[in-house]
């Protein structure tokens, strides 16, 4: 397999009132493999959005390279950047706010086509327009009704045609199921996962959902607080996380499986805020296992195992099992 | 326990609620009863326009009214009815008697009010206490639910979400109520603070001995939380029973198609099985039973009737429950 997308160092910092410095993404490095998901999860305001958007450049990162298919896509200019959106799209998580209201459906979808000239006729592109219906489940009789006559689902679906339009190979999905019911939530995830397969595509996935996110990922990263602070293969992150706050996340989903109650770790106090963060871990304040060190050194996302990474101070006593929480509750 | 059974605090009575405008009446609640004791929890479960908040709106007497108008039906909080009751002693009851938590916590305050004129309002409605005393009780709920008494001035853009919830869930419980109606208390917290708030409303409901009904959309949260679930949909329970007997053995098609449609923590990735189509819309409802359009067991008894509700403690409404031998032979559109 080979690289798709390659993030090393990258920055959004946000300059609010009083001079202060919002760390939305801080120093965040990884890697996608063409044809992978990467579940990218974390509680809201950790910057996951963020990072979604300055992958794309949708903001300009404060620093940082972003390497896609081996080109440093931070030094485009402006119109190489244009050209090089055809390839790398993005599904936002409100369907309701990210369709003009006044466009039919088709003229929704054929969109992109005419703003980059894929093809000459209005015919061509009509048959185009109808194939991406067909491929995202919409039947041919919707191609002249508004985004009003259609529920969520629907409207997720003529997201996704849009998205696929311009054949991309990338695609960051935020959220794009948060706004859906559970039964309307399952036909877009089972329609995602299809198209990846069918087309290749390479997703980043972004969800607070931990469900949703083991369900449709290969790897998972965790983010807290603008940083991303363990990324593992799906099966690691669930069998043996290591991080402290990964951890504590796991035990607090409700699950539905009451046969097996599992034990909840409670994590104490709030989450910090990312204006001119201190140094040290920034989970510190709500971990249990903070020392002094914790407070004042930030701790090195590394490899702690083969593609294992994670951001912790105390990762070795925590895979040898000197440190635990069930010997700390 | 004490020694004699428990009282029944609450009863909903075939409950029916319309949205009536000039154009059309949306059938939002259509028949919804079940019964409440002191201290128990039952959990409402449903998509999104099922009927739970209109439900919880319709035991607080709060529908707005036009268009929504209770066009059936009884609802007896400790034994008295609350809508042949007075406007003026529903008041007395809301807030005192039967508290709400309602989903969003950034509009439930005042953003104008400190938090502490805010709740020692409520505790002043209700009672006749003086100023200083009324601050002591609401510091003392807050320290209860973790908020620190010192930020007591402090105005409700200070707090953050998690935080905010408390103070609601603080305001909710200042005049210890019989029962408290949390609408998706934690839909809009991240899931370690959701753990942290529904650990502090369980600890509260034990310690005061209150009945909780808890309506979300997320069927893990009342597995923690409730002893009971219903599962509403298009204005009907059309499923109750103990947590146990309904996540063990779902006998209505449209609660196992909603198990089947959330990806699950514990197993390995199966494709996941949708209920097909949407739900109905309520100003139309469909004929017979509301679900047939979109199950995969319908015959044609169930496009003409609406089947009944049956069962003791389990209880479903359907003709073709799963697990019935009937059932598995398969419906006429299979």
């Amino acid at each position: 397999m080979s690289t798709m997308l390659e993030v090393i160092g990258l920055k959004k910092y946000f300059n609010v009132a009083n001079g202060g410095l919002l760390h939305a993404v801080d120093n965040v490095s990884f890697k996608i493999e063409k044809g992978e998901t990467l579940g990218i999860v974390g509680e809201s305001g950790c910057g996951k959005s963020t990072l979604g958007r300055t992958i794309l450049r949708l903001h300009e990162p404060t620093a940082g390279k972003v390497i896609f298919d081996g080109m440093d896509i931070v030094s485009f200019s402006k119109e190489e950047m244009r050209q090089m959106r055809k390839e790398m799209q993005i599904i936002f998580q409100d369907p309701y706010a990210s369709l003009n209201p006044r466009f039919t459906i088709s003229q929704i979808i054929e969109e992109p086509l005419k703003l980059h000239n894929y093809y000459k006729t209005a015919a061509e592109r009509r048959t185009r327009v109808e194939e991406l219906m067909e491929l995202t489940g919409l039947s041919h009789r919707m191609y002249n009704m508004y985004p009003h006559e259609f529920d969520g689902g629907r409207r997720q679906r003529v997201v996704i045609a849009r998205t696929l339009a311009l054949n991309p190979k990338f695609i960051i999905c935020d959220e794009p199921v948060s706004a859906l019911d559970v039964s309307v939530q399952a036909q877009i995830i089972n329609l995602m996962m299809e198209l990846q397969e069918q087309l290749g595509l390479t997703y980043v996935f972004i969800s607070h959902d931990m469900s949703v996110i083991k369900h449709i990922s290969t790897n998972i990263g965790v983010m807290y607080l603008g940083q991303m602070i363990e990324k593992a293969s799906k099966k690691e992150i669930f069998k043996n996380p290591l991080h402290p706050y990964t951890i504590a996340l796991l035990s607090a989903i409700p699950s539905v499986n009451i046969r097996e109650k599992k034990e909840k770790i409670i994590l104490k106090g709030e989450i910090g805020s990312p204006v001119n963060p201190k140094p040290g871990c920034r989970f510190a304040p709500r971990c249990p296992f903070a020392t002094d060190m914790c407070r004042s050194e930030t701790p090195e996302f590394k490899e702690v195992k083969p593609d294992h990474f994670v951001a912790c101070h105390r990762t070795e006593e925590i895979i040898n099992g000197t440190l635990s929480f069930a010997k700390k509750l | 326990m004490e020694q004699q059974e428990k009282k029944c605090i609450l009863k909903v009575e075939n409950l029916h609620v319309h949205y009536i405008t000039e154009e059309e009446e949306v059938c939002a609640v259509n028949g919804i009863s079940f019964e409440l004791n002191e201290g128990d929890s039952i959990g409402l479960v449903g998509e999104t326009g099922a009927g739970k908040t209109t439900t919880a709106m319709a035991i607080m007497q709060l529908v707005p009214d036009p268009p929504g108008v209770i066009t059936e039906g009884e609802i007896y909080f400790k034994g008295k009815n609350m809508i042949m009751n007075s406007e003026k002693e529903n008041q007395k009851i809301r807030g005192n008697g039967i508290s709400m938590i309602f989903q969003d916590p950034m509009t439930a305050l005042n953003p104008t009010m400190t938090v502490g004129d805010q709740l020692i309002e409520v505790l002043q409605r209700h009672n006749s206490v003086s100023r200083e005393e009324a601050k002591k009780r609401c510091m003392e709920v807050l320290e209860m639910v973790g908020v620190k008494a010192e930020r007591f001035n402090d105005y409700p853009h200070q707090f953050s979400g998690g935080m905010k919830q408390r103070v609601v869930i603080t305001m909710a419980l200042l005049c210890n109520p019989d029962l408290l109606i949390a609408d998706e208390p934690t839909t809009a917290l991240d899931v370690t603070i959701q753990a942290q708030v529904l650990d502090i409303m369980m600890d509260l409901k034990k310690k005061f001995n209150m009945g909780l009904i808890m309506i979300t959309h997320d069927l893990g949260v009342v597995a923690e939380t409730c002893d009971r679930v219903a599962i509403v949909y298009a204005g009907e329970i059309i499923e109750s029973g103990t947590v146990e007997e309904v996540y063990l053995n779902p006998r209505h098609p449209y609660t196992k198609g909603l198990f089947d449609s959330i990806p699950k923590l514990d197993e390995d990735s199966v494709k996941l099985m949708p209920i097909d189509g949407m739900p109905p819309n309520m100003a139309e409802p469909p004929s017979g039973c509301y679900f047939h359009p979109r199950c995969k067991y319908c015959r044609e008894i169930c496009r003409k009737q609406s089947p009944a509700m049956e069962g003791e403690s389990h209880r479903f409404k359907c003709f073709f429950p799963l697990g019935d031998p009937e059932t598995e032979k398969g419906g006429a559109d299979a």
